[in-house]
């Protein structure tokens, strides 16, 4: 088990109150916890990960979410059990839209 | 003037006869159906079999002749020894038991799927010589060249008291090994399942025929297409969504081939879904060269298909596949009759578009299924997986990626030939890489070349999560190249890319992103598969299609 901690510049987004949750913690697979926090200009993003050694691909992976979407003002929490870069970002994509209203 | 050549001009022939008197002088005449005691099998391939032989075992990766391969490599090493194999697949545990106990020590193959590693072993430590790794039909067409068998191993499902043969749905490699080993003089023995009065139709006829001999149990074959439903992933329902719209749709592809993976299954899967939305029922996807995967069963009852060339059948396909006669090449006795070497020529010629996946892939577009320490070959993926420039008639897809890569005034069109990967396989294993594990096999196995599968030059695009590069496009190897590592995702050799450049290929549409193609990456789940496990897919079949029990877990 290994603990990642990244906190990125993101523009802000919509704050609701309610949290999301996306995905489920699998092989191969990850779950997605969308809180707000006090920040609205950062992604902060918190990982719990079963594969050892992979932070230079998180750091890039998370930067690159907070880069492309308007992600500011949430805490992540995600617990991961070996999920590759596309299920990451696709299950991020999909987590924040959840949390923002779900509008696609 | 030179002098007449003096020469005997039937020495096959005589060849052939003294092996027939060998065996005939052990009682061993083939009467009644050319039947041969099962008992007697070793007996009698000992007889018709001389060292140095070239030998054809039959088996692909579907249809096997177990029973003689086994009995072969019981034969003893004493009597045949230096036998040079020519098959399509190096697949079952006997195969490879004729080199270890010194009966063959030649190979020229296509693939070796399960046998991959047991392989490696015994190149390095010389005891095979590989001839070549062909692609199928380069085998075929050496068996009636350099590499024509002078004895030919063959699986039935039946034979009559005449000993002619019916194949059955996986007729596959039968009548090119038969063809070539029957008219040089050559030795026919076939194994069959059954004997029957009448056969349902004859597949090949008796007296091309020597031998036969019923199995003690009917010969293997291996459910080798069949993917469960229950198995893709969304990330495949993406790339699936992308390949579609990007793909497909843009150059109207009707006529194609697919791989046997779960992305490609995905796809099969989306037709009568997400592509039906799009409006592409009639103008993708028609016309097939390929083996009956029961994940294509939706897109057919749909209506979207409209005719299925096959290289073999498909375990539990059979009894759908005879319903729908329409669409599958089926004899008046209504079962299927496929054929390896012809579909093959329509997955080269005849197809607008080959997709399929790989492991490896490097910066100019190489793949290979090649790792280290094993030596898998390649099947069928090069033959479709390339442009024939040979071809000359046109199609709407073909001219458009023909003007794509050679301008508005080409004389020639293109074969769309796609890659679809994850950038990451599983265990994080990236995909794209500097250079290919073939290029330290080619030093392991002191080949000529690097076991490329499909080659760079030939591949027009790469679908990835990430998005889809257009190398037709491209028109200097750097631009190739950052396209590539454009489409790498998070693997080392994307992160390597240039970023400006890469912008800069997107602007001109050569990089495509899924927002780029107006899909939203949030909408792939797998709510869009037409069916989302096998038991969908015999629901679909209105219960025709069978499954094996492997793949029932209701």
């Amino acid at each position: 088990m290994e603990m990642l901690e990244f906190r990125f510049d993101s523009k802000p987004g919509a704050r609701p109150t309610d949290p999301a949750l996306c995905g489920v913690v699998g092989s191969g697979n990850l779950e997605i916890l969308v809180q707000p926090s006090e920040q609205p200009d950062c992604c902060q993003v918190r990982i719990k990960t079963s594969a050892r050694g992979f932070g230079a691909t998180w750091r890039a992976v998370i930067g690159d979410f907070a880069a492309s979407h308007a992600a500011g003002g949430t805490a992540i929490a995600i617990n991961d059990m070996g999920a590759t870069p596309a299920v990451v970002s696709l299950r991020l994509a999909q987590a924040l839209a959840d949390y923002q209203g779900g509008a696609l | 003037m030179n002098a007449p050549h003096h020469r005997e001009w039937d020495t096959l022939r005589q060849s052939r006869a003294r092996r027939l008197e060998r065996a005939a002088s052990l009682g061993l005449v083939g009467k009644n159906g050319r039947e041969i005691p099962v008992d007697r099998i070793i007996d009698l391939l000992e007889a018709v079999i001389q060292p140095g032989d070239r030998v054809c075992l039959e088996g692909n990766n579907q249809k096997q002749a177990d029973f003689l391969s086994e009995s072969l490599a019981d034969c003893d090493p004493a009597r045949i020894h230096h036998l040079s194999m020519v098959q399509s697949v190096l697949a079952l545990p006997s195969h490879v038991d004729l080199f270890e106990r010194g009966l063959a020590n030649r190979l020229d193959f296509s693939f070796s799927g399960p046998q991959g590693a047991r392989l490696a072993k015994l190149v390095q430590e010389q005891r095979i010589e590989i001839g070549a790794i062909h692609t199928y039909l380069e085998l075929f067409g050496r068996y009636f060249l350099d590499l024509t068998p002078n004895v030919a191993l063959i699986a039935a499902q039946a034979a009559d008291a005449e000993g002619n043969l019916y194949l059955g749905p996986n007729t596959e490699d039968t009548p090119a090994i038969v063809e070539a080993t029957a008219f040089k003089g050559g030795i026919v023995i076939a194994q069959v399942n059954e004997r029957l009065e009448k056969l349902p139709r004859v597949d090949v006829p008796a007296d091309w025929v020597d031998f036969t001999v019923l199995a003690p149990k009917p010969n293997y074959i291996e459910p080798l297409f069949t993917r469960d439903p229950a198995q893709i992933t969304e990330v495949q329902v993406l790339m699936a969504m992308m390949a579609i719209k990007g793909i497909y749709a843009e150059y109207g592809v009707t006529r194609l081939n697919h791989g046997i993976g779960f992305d490609t299954a995905a796809i099969e899967l989306l037709l009568p879904t997400y592509a039906a939305d799009l409006g592409l029922k009639g103008k993708i996807c028609t016309h097939w060269a390929l083996n009956p995967h029961p994940t294509l069963i939706p897109a057919i009852e749909s209506g979207f298909v409209e005719s299925v060339h096959c290289f073999g059948s498909e375990v539990g396909m059979d009894a759908y596949i005879s319903a729908r006669s329409d669409v599958f090449f089926t004899g008046a006795d209504g079962s299927m009759r496929s054929n390896r070497a012809f579909s093959q020529t329509a997955g080269l010629y005849a197809c607008d578009m080959f997709i399929g996946s790989t492991l490896q892939m490097d910066m100019a577009g190489n793949s290979s299924t090649a790792t280290l320490g094993r030596i898998t070959g390649f099947g069928g993926a090069p033959n479709m997986g390339s442009d024939p420039h040979g071809r000359r008639h046109a199609s709407p897809a073909w001219l458009k990626a023909g003007r794509e890569a050679y301008g508005p005034n080409a004389i020639r069109g293109r074969k769309l030939v796609v890659q679809t990967v994850e950038t990451f396989r599983e265990h994080m294993a990236p995909v794209f890489v500097e250079e290919l594990d073939a290029w330290k096999l080619q030093k392991t196995m002191g080949a000529d070349l690097p076991p490329i599968m499909i080659y760079g030059d030939d591949v027009s695009h790469i679908v990835t999560e990430e998005g889809i590069a257009n190398l037709l496009l491209c028109r200097t190897p750097e631009e190739r190249e950052q396209a590539i590592r454009g489409v790498a995702g998070f693997t080392p050799v994307g992160m390597a890319r240039d970023k400006a450049m890469v912008e800069n290929l997107r602007d001109r549409g050569i990089v495509r992103r899924a927002e780029d193609l107006g899909i939203d990456p949030r909408m792939a789940t797998r709510d869009l598969l037409a069916a989302r496990s096998v038991k969908d897919l015999v629901r679909w079949s209105g219960g025709l299609y069978a499954p094996p029990s492997r793949f029932r877990n209701w």
